[in-house]
């Protein structure tokens, strides 16, 4: 498969995510932690740019061991949102936190010499 | 718009940085991908019955068209208060959870840039959208004041509605031919509603009336009669646009958006649907043309059947009907958003006991969350090339009399009826 360098991995923070466009390929690199993790911008709903959307965390419900609820919070699962209708999919795993049939189209990344390595299909 | 961000770390090919989406987004990049989709739609006719303005952008605009003067002071009074809150508005901005709370922009606010002079914001708002989908003519429906049926005041919708509908003649219409209104009608005041229809039916551009459902008032009501023959005599259709209220006694047992809003969008309609077909108001008013929007498709198949099953027991009840009310419901039109397709067998079986090869009309809702492409009915399975066609927007050429263009009058040849695989 062949592989470009889209840009060092010391330009992306954190929890910070770029998206870029190889040809008419179109991919989403987040970094999370130590890890970075690629998927195509393209949204299994309706083909939305997905990975230009923002980064939230999950959502869970606080339920008590009597199964009473206390609301909602964040989780520590992150998130990216797609801005066009708003499906949610888990960075770690690319699949939608409410059907993991539904999924992002990993792109494989790697890391090397500093720099941040995609396959494109050739 | 986006553009590159600079030189590849490799030579070849160019690596593109594409931005990320917020609500400053331009249009035509937030819907860059649609754009991708419709440039393989080139010869089809798509008319998109209900997008969105966002009025309350162009508030003191829109307020400085009420007739009477004491309540165009009170809407002015409130552009001094902190915020410039839209004044006599009823919508409740702080329960207005349509954006999940920023996750999707630009239902947060379309706060893109626009240059250019000559033009109204509005208009160039509307044209990237309607231009990055590949849509031929656009119905503009208003936002919040989807909720001012529910207004305490009647006097207020009327002069809200008619200061609206202004605008749209004087501002919108006028500046650009594919956007096309349906005008809003004052429907707690039925008396207005005829004067409104008197008032607009003959404006360029205006293409039917609307009543927005969300609110408690009989659609069967005797003070209702004139206001119907006059929209027969006018030939133009009548939508029923739905919406949503929070504060419906009903809806505040649902504690989630999703739950009040996945309900109330259909509960309107349904309600108003029921007293329009048990009281004989198609069998009163036979030419009189009426569209039920924004609530999607699934409610109709519970409608028909569960109608239907009453009704032949208790047919003393509707004796103006001589068909099933299925039957009636087979000659109402329907706009398409948002479109249900988790189980594609039920949207099959719905379009088909609707007749939507000949009574559904596309709808984006563009730029509302839940807004659709016109992919989302080019890509069902079921549908005939035709029935396509023809929901796309063959059969809004046909209700409005819009004129097609020759290379988009395709006539793909098929098994009849279109639907039929
Ligand atoms: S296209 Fe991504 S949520 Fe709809």
């Amino acid at each position: 498969m062949p592989e470009i360098m889209v840009g060092a991995a010391s330009e992306l923070a954190d929890g910070e995510h770029r998206i870029v466009a190889v040809g008419e390929l179109e991919v989403g690199i987040f970094r999370l932690g130590d890890r970075f993790v690629a998927y195509e911008n393209r949204c299994p709903h309706h083909g939305g740019p997905v990975c230009q959307g923002k980064l939230f965390n999950g959502v869970e419900e606080i339920i008590m061991p009597d199964q009473t609820s206390r609301g909602l919070r964040f989780s520590k699962e992150r998130h990216v949102v797609c801005p066009w209708h708003g499906y949610e999919f888990n960075l770690d795993t690319g699949r939608h936190p409410g059907d993991a049939r539904v999924r992002l189209r990993p792109i494989p990344v790697r890391v090397a010499d500093g720099g941040i390595y995609i396959e494109t299909r050739g | 718009m986006t553009g590159s961000r600079g030189d590849s770390p490799t030579s070849a090919p160019a690596v593109r940085e594409l931005e990320k989406i917020t609500i400053r987004s331009d249009t035509r990049d937030v819907l860059a991908h649609a754009a991708k989709s419709a440039r393989k739609l080139t010869d089809y006719f798509i008319v998109d019955i209900d997008a969105h303005v966002t009025e309350t952008a162009f508030w003191s605009d829109i307020t400085d068209r009420i007739d009477n003067d004491y309540l165009r002071q009170a809407a002015k009074s409130f552009r001094e208060r902190g915020g410039s809150p839209p004044g006599l508005l009823n919508a409740q901005p702080g329960m207005s959870f349509q954006d999940m709370f920023g996750r999707i922009p630009h239902q947060q606010q379309q706060a893109e840039a626009v240059s250019g002079e000559g033009t109204h914001r509005q208009v160039e708002l509307t044209r990237r959208a309607m231009d990055s989908m590949g849509i031929d003519y656009t119905v503009a429906f208003p936002t919040p004041m989807l909720l001012l049926g529910m207004h305490p005041q009647a006097e207020v919708e009327v002069a809200l509605g008619r200061a609206f509908n202004r605008w749209l003649v004087e501002e919108l219409l006028p500046r650009e031919p594919r956007i096309k209104a349906m005008m809003y009608l004052p429907f707690n005041d039925p008396d207005s509603c005829v004067e409104v229809v008197e008032e607009f039916a003959d404006e360029p551009g205006v293409i039917g009336f609307t009543v927005v459902s969300t609110r408690y008032r009989p659609v069967h009501h005797n003070s209702y009669m004139r206001l119907y023959a006059a929209l027969q005599a006018a030939g133009k259709p009548l939508a029923f646009h739905s919406g949503f209220h929070w504060g419906d006694e009903s809806m505040k047992q649902v504690n989630r958006f999703i739950s009040m809003h996945a309900i109330s969008f259909c509960y309107f309609n349904m309600i108003h649907l029921t007293n329009w077909i048990i009281n004989g108001i198609p069998e009163r008013f036979p030419k009189l043309k009426v569209i039920w929007v924004e609530s999607g498709l699934a409610w109709l198949s519970f409608m028909m059947q569960r109608l239907d099953s009453e009704y032949m027991m208790r047919t003393s009840e509707a004796p103006m009907l001589r068909r099933r009310p299925s039957e009636y419901i087979q000659d109402m039109y329907f706009t398409s958003q948002p479109l249900e397709t988790s189980n594609l067998k039920l949207a099959q079986a719905t379009m088909e006991a609707i007749k939507a090869d000949t009574q559904l009309l596309f709808a984006s809702d563009w730029p509302h969350w839940d807004f659709d492409l016109p992919t989302t009915i080019t890509n069902l399975p079921f549908l005939t090339e035709q029935a396509k066609r023809n929901i796309l927007g063959l059969n809004a050429a046909r209700l409005f009399g819009f004129e097609v263009p020759r290379h988009k009058l395709a006539q793909v040849p098929g098994p009849e009826p279109a639907l039929a695989k």
